[in-house]
């Protein structure tokens, strides 16, 4: 009997051989919708793509000819991400500070963590219909109602919990000498923080909050009824207070259209949206990988 | 030189760079506290709108399925019951296929680069907007899955979930995309537990003769339990909420029906479909609609974040 050599048919070895496959199964699995929705979108997308996608306004659904282009809602995605993150970035940034910096682990810091733990975990949609109650149905902003303004404040608070989770993080990683350093020379605190610790900490700050952003572009759920949707160019700054298209959005109306051409416009704008976020992805990925690497002390 | 000597004795801190200090100091704070207060605004503004609906039909709103605008009669059972259903089975399919992905990363079976393009590819799964993955279900899914729908209901008929014909949208393409969805949550959480359990336990596992397999089932596993149980609790956090993709496909009608392979509704998928048109006091139910979700979201995720806390490794 070699009892000490490996022995395939043993019941051990060939329930291991079976676990061992069901899981590459369940990891096939898992990468399969990836690489199925970014070849659809390359194929079915990609082939849309020309110059006039980026200079016409699309045409109302019915003509079944020409859809048109999508640039309202290329400008109107930059300009509502664009707010949000005017709103987000400071106010999470500032927070994030006191947390980091100020806080001492008292009720107060531990109730803002678990706040903006809970915040991160509210449904995207209720972000729209908080702010509909509070700025679309009350028409504060000058009497508008449904406006590009809206919209970029309920996508920003989604992205506070982000930001202030990443500069939180990022701070704490910032090694206590600097600060001891910065404080044994005289400096005051809010010149330690903005000298030093904080761009000490931008890189990692930085990626989170792009990374942030990028999520933002492709949410929905909280423009649908606070931005809703327009077919016109943007002209001014005065459009701020107006309905205002997104990529996103426009790929919801335009998939339920029964036209195909609408259809098409909706895999272009998929196609648009889903490269430029991959792209952020992956760029703050090996980013990431190459701080990794070369880390200073 | 004696100057000097005085300028650096007399070096105080003036009184404006102590302002500016107290200042930023307290600026900060209330940004931070801004937190708690949009989500205390979130709360109070939901609750308060719904109060009319609330105050006229009660608890019977959670447990009737009457929705008529016409007559002003609203109940939302549907869209509970199609939020819970989905949610829950779609669920139940990520948790051994999210799991065993993550087994599958933290193991040795292929060389490190494989495994971290397979991490990559599902954390980038996560990253594809969920607008998007609706269209995608809608003209490339659906078709799809439709023969095999059509057998399902033929062969399996009997059973009360697969009862009714297959007419394109229904409940079990959106369980499908939200399985999509959930992957990369629970994916990523197992994997990362899985790799904080500390290699002794494996080692002293591998030491007495368990076999690999035996290793991860009674000893890494239970392990990373806490861990694995609260990323699953987030991704049905994640999934009762989850509006767009579910709204595309499910085919959204209020007409209750056992079956997944008939159109459902959820909660979700109601307010994308009719905020925007409502008035009167349909606005009101659809805000009680609005906080029963948000309630169900909030309980999900604070009791995630309790089992961290409780049951956080402690190796």
């Amino acid at each position: 009997m070699n009892s000490l050599y490996y022995q395939k048919k043993l019941s051990r070895n060939v329930v291991d051989k079976f676990f061992t496959f069901l899981s590459l199964f369940c990891a096939l699995i898992a990468i399969l919708p990836l690489i199925f929705v970014v070849t659809y979108i390359l194929i079915k997308g990609g082939a849309q793509i020309n110059p006039d996608l980026f200079t016409l306004e699309p045409n109302p659904p019915g003509d079944d000819l020409d859809a048109g282009g999508i640039n309202p809602a290329l400008i109107g995605t930059l300009v509502i991400t664009t707010i949000a993150s005017i709103i987000s970035i400071p106010v999470g940034v500032g927070g994030g500070i006191y947390l980091a910096e100020y806080s001492k682990g008292g009720p107060f810091s531990k109730f803002v963590r678990f706040g903006v733990n809970v915040l991160a975990g509210v449904p995207s949609i209720i972000a729209g219909v908080f702010i509909y109650a509070l700025i679309v149905s009350t028409k504060i902003l000058f009497g508008s109602m449904y406006s590009g303004l809206a919209g970029g404040m309920a996508l920003s608070i989604l992205m506070l919990p982000t930001v202030i989770k990443t500069t939180d993080e990022g701070l704490n990683l910032v090694p206590n000498e600097l600060r001891y350093a910065s404080l044994g020379i005289g400096a005051s605190m809010y010149t330690t923080i903005l000298k030093i610790t904080l761009p000490t900490a931008f890189r990692s700050i930085a990626t989170g909050v792009v990374l942030g952003i990028a999520r933002a572009a492709g949410e929905t759920a909280p423009l649908i009824f606070t931005a809703l949707f327009s077919y016109y160019y943007i002209t001014g700054f005065g459009d701020l207070f107006y309905e205002m298209g997104s990529l996103a959005v426009l790929i919801y109306n335009f998939a339920l259209e029964p036209y195909d051409a609408q259809n098409k416009l909706a895999w272009a704008a998929s196609f648009i949206l889903v490269m430029s976020i991959l792209t952020v992805n992956i760029l703050s990925r090996i980013l990431a990988a190459f701080t990794e690497k070369t880390k200073r002390v | 030189m004696e100057e000097k000597l005085i300028l650096f004795k007399n070096r105080k801190r003036f009184g404006i760079e102590k302002n500016i200090d107290i200042i930023f100091k307290n600026t900060t704070l209330v940004l931070s506290s801004l937190v708690a207060i949009v989500l205390f605004g979130i709360i109070l503004v939901v609750f308060f709108q719904s109060f009319e609906s609330f105050s006229r039909y009660g608890l019977n709103f959670l447990v009737t399925s009457e929705w008529n605008p016409v007559k002003d009669e609203y109940g939302a059972f549907t869209a509970i019951y199609g939020t819970l259903v989905t949610s829950l089975l779609s669920l139940l399919i990520t948790i051994p296929l999210g799991v065993g992905t993550a087994i599958f990363i933290t193991e040795d079976f292929v060389p490190k680069f494989v495994r971290e393009i397979v991490g990559s590819f599902v954390e980038l799964l996560a990253a594809v907007p969920s607008v998007v993955l609706g269209l995608w279900a809608i003209f490339v899914l659906e078709p799809f899955f439709r023969d095999f729908f059509v057998f399902l209901h033929k062969f399996f008929g009997w059973i009360p979930i697969l009862s009714s014909e297959p007419a394109g949208r229904n409940s079990l393409l959106a369980i499908i995309i939200l399985v999509v969805m959930l992957l990369p949550i629970v994916t990523s959480i197992a994997r990362d537990t899985l790799n904080q359990v500390p290699k002794k336990l494996r080692n002293a596992a591998y030491g007495i003769g368990a076999s690999r397999w035996k290793t991860i089932f009674s000893v890494i596993l239970p392990a990373a339990l806490s861990g694995i149980m609260a990323g699953v609790l987030l991704a049905l956090g994640r999934a009762m909420g989850e509006t767009m993709a579910v709204t595309m496909i499910i085919g959204n009608s209020n007409a209750f029906s056992w079956s997944l392979l008939s159109p459902g509704y959820t909660i979700s998928s109601m307010l994308a479909n009719q905020f925007g048109e409502a008035d009167g006091s349909q606005v009101s139910s659809l805000f009680y609609a609005a906080f029963v979700l948000m309630i169900l979201s909030l309980v999900v995720n604070i009791f995630a974040q309790w089992l961290v806390k409780k049951f956080s490794l402690k190796y």
